[in-house]
């Protein structure tokens, strides 16, 4: 599995998605591969196009609690750029995923991992709410990645 | 008495946050605002007191998508702050690694940015629906590029490979050797890519623009030269800040420019093409001539042509660089502070970026100037929408809004880059 973890680390809880990129990492995971990205959609796309399983965490702005985790498998449902307003890329995840849909070049497995984020102001780290999120969610991937191991490969 | 207003609060597929906002009274367009309104970022204030040495790295964090630029403005005008020059090999991957960028950058503004106005598609999205091989060759041109920026500059988000005096590490031989098919398919595709963009419909618009870039007796331009233009200008870039003045307007972060005492000036590709156009190699000139942009282009819709053609030029550029390259015995020349001025002006993708600074003579930096293309052409992108509204007050008014959009992304413009540089001024009692 590749998770790509993205977000700009020097702008608060929207690191939050090269925070657990980061913390797979150091898991090494067999059959996990993890990396940070800006979150430039033509660049989701090339970075995924080598992989049937991805996992992509990112920070979201969608008015719900600061730290809750939104889960989209992105085979079953569209997903809506609104919700990816942390990005100030013009090509964004939603538009990456879009885009690949219709290109048919969707990776079999796709999960994006939303963190609702509290406060994107410069500096870094975390507010600790997003961070206690972000460990669950390196626990989550990690499962998945055991999972999908099992079932004969994650790659 | 009749007042008509086209707003547009959130610009879609520009880079960074910005609004317009159009007034016509009586027919007359009255007020154009190219609003700008992402929050400023300050990166001279916090540059100074930081090392020399770091300022590649700090700069490169104001743009994402062009961060080889700043880094290549940076260590031009630190060298020539402490007296080094490099050259050979050095220099030639330092041109290497911006046709990467070029690439990233104007392959993602032609498919997923810009031609989907031209074609009536309210996004790339949509386009590819229809036109799937085209975006397709898109997504792996852009790939290539990135490819390209990650094997020279260490990653392709951020490079960290880029030092006051060359590089941390240089690439082997067979590093760039194995890049070699894929970019002679690029270049092969950026022809296709040309004829596709040549083929699309523009709306008939010219101006007289006073265009400004960089010109080199030898080549095209990415990193030397002398700043000139159509109308006479013909200066070393150390003379930037005579020549140009920078104004702050109310509606936007980013600041204005303009040639002292004249007026709004054009930066980019169409500047850099027809300033430049005889150091295109003969196979750009070639296609150039083929779909009838052989001479000086005046349209700016047509700057996705151009685009389209740079990135032709950058490909065939990566793969004579290549060609050429022995690895040089070291990554980088010596480097040694002392106190100084010194000054770099570099072609990013949307034109030329120019820094300044002035160190110590332990290589700290005290003062730190940097004016990026978009807020360069900020004015002039609001000439264009008098000018181009007044002509097309005609259309029906979700037809206007939409090509005022398409108007502004004719410069491809990076909101985010423009903003670093507002001054703040603290009263304090």
């Amino acid at each position: 599995m590749l998770c790509i973890g993205v977000g700009n680390i020097y702008r608060g809880d929207d690191g939050v998605g090269p925070y657990v990129a980061q913390r797979l990492q150091n898991l090494q995971l067999p059959g996990l591969v993890a990396c940070e990205a800006s979150g430039e959609g033509t660049d989701l796309i090339s970075r995924w196009s080598d992989f049937r399983c991805v996992a992509v965490v990112d920070a979201v702005i969608s008015g719900a609690e600061p730290g809750a985790l939104i889960e989209l498998d992105v085979r079953a449902q569209p997903i809506l750029s609104s919700m990816f307003a942390t990005s100030t890329h013009a090509f964004g995840v939603a538009e990456a995923v879009e885009m690949a849909r219709i290109l048919g070049q969707l990776p079999e497995y796709l999960r994006i991992y939303g963190i609702e984020g509290a406060s994107f102001e410069h500096g870094c780290g975390l507010t600790q709410i997003v961070e206690e999120t972000a460990d669950q969610v390196v626990q989550r991937i990690a499962a998945e990645v055991e999972r999908l191991e099992a079932r004969g490969g994650a790659d | 008495m009749s007042t008509q207003t086209i707003k547009v609060d959130y610009l879609a597929r520009v880079e960074g946050e910005g609004g317009l906002f159009v007034k016509i009274k009586d027919d007359w367009v009255t007020d154009v605002k190219l609003k700008i309104f992402e929050p400023p970022r300050f990166f001279e204030g916090f540059l100074r007191g930081r090392s020399f040495t770091e300022a590649p790295d700090i700069t490169a964090r104001i743009c994402g998508i062009c961060p080889i630029a700043y880094q290549m403005s940076s260590v031009h005008a630190m060298e020539q702050a402490i007296g080094v020059k490099v050259d050979g090999q050095l220099r030639a991957l330092r041109r290497l690694i911006y046709c990467g960028e070029w690439i990233e950058s104007h392959v993602l503004h032609v498919y997923m940015l810009h031609a989907p106005d031209f074609l009536g598609y309210p996004d790339a999205i949509a386009m590819a629906a229809d036109y799937p091989e085209v975006v397709k060759n898109g997504l792996r041109l852009k790939k290539i590029g990135n490819h390209l920026v990650t094997v020279v500059g260490g990653r392709e988000i951020h490079p960290i490979n880029v030092r006051v005096g060359g590089f941390y590490r240089v690439p082997t031989k067979r590093e760039l050797q194995v890049l070699v098919d894929d970019l002679k398919w690029g270049r092969d595709t950026s022809i296709e890519m040309v004829r596709f963009t040549a083929g699309l419909p523009f709306p008939e618009f010219e101006r007289d623009y006073e265009y400004v870039a960089l010109r080199h007796p030898d080549e095209y331009p990415y990193n030397e030269g002398r700043l000139v233009s159509n109308k006479g200008l013909d200066i070393d870039i150390s003379a930037f800040d005579q020549t140009f003045v920078e104004e702050h307007v109310e509606h936007s972060t980013a600041l204005q420019s303009m040639i002292r005492e004249r007026n709004a000036y054009f930066v980019g590709p169409l500047a850099r093409y027809n300033l430049n156009y005889d150091k295109l190699p003969p196979i750009v000139q070639q296609v150039a001539r083929e779909v009838g942009v052989d001479g000086p282009v005046n349209n700016p819709f047509k700057s996705i042509i151009v685009r389209s053609l740079e990135t032709l030029f950058a490909y065939d550029e990566a793969l004579r660089i290549i060609e050429a390259y022995e690895p040089p015995e070291k990554p980088s020349v010596a480097i040694e502070p002392r106190a100084g001025t010194g000054y770099g002006c570099t072609e990013a993708p949307r034109g030329i970026l120019y820094h300044r600074y002035t160190i110590d003579d332990e290589g700290i930096i005290l003062d730190a100037h940097i004016a990026p293309p978009t807020a360069q052409n900020q004015r002039t992108i609001e000439h264009d929408l008098r000018y181009f509204v007044q002509e097309a007050l005609d259309l029906p008014k979700d037809q206007l809004t939409w090509q005022c959009e398409q108007a502004i992304r004719n410069y491809d413009p990076c909101i985010s880059c423009s903003v670093h540089s507002l001054r703040l001024e603290i009263e304090r009692e």
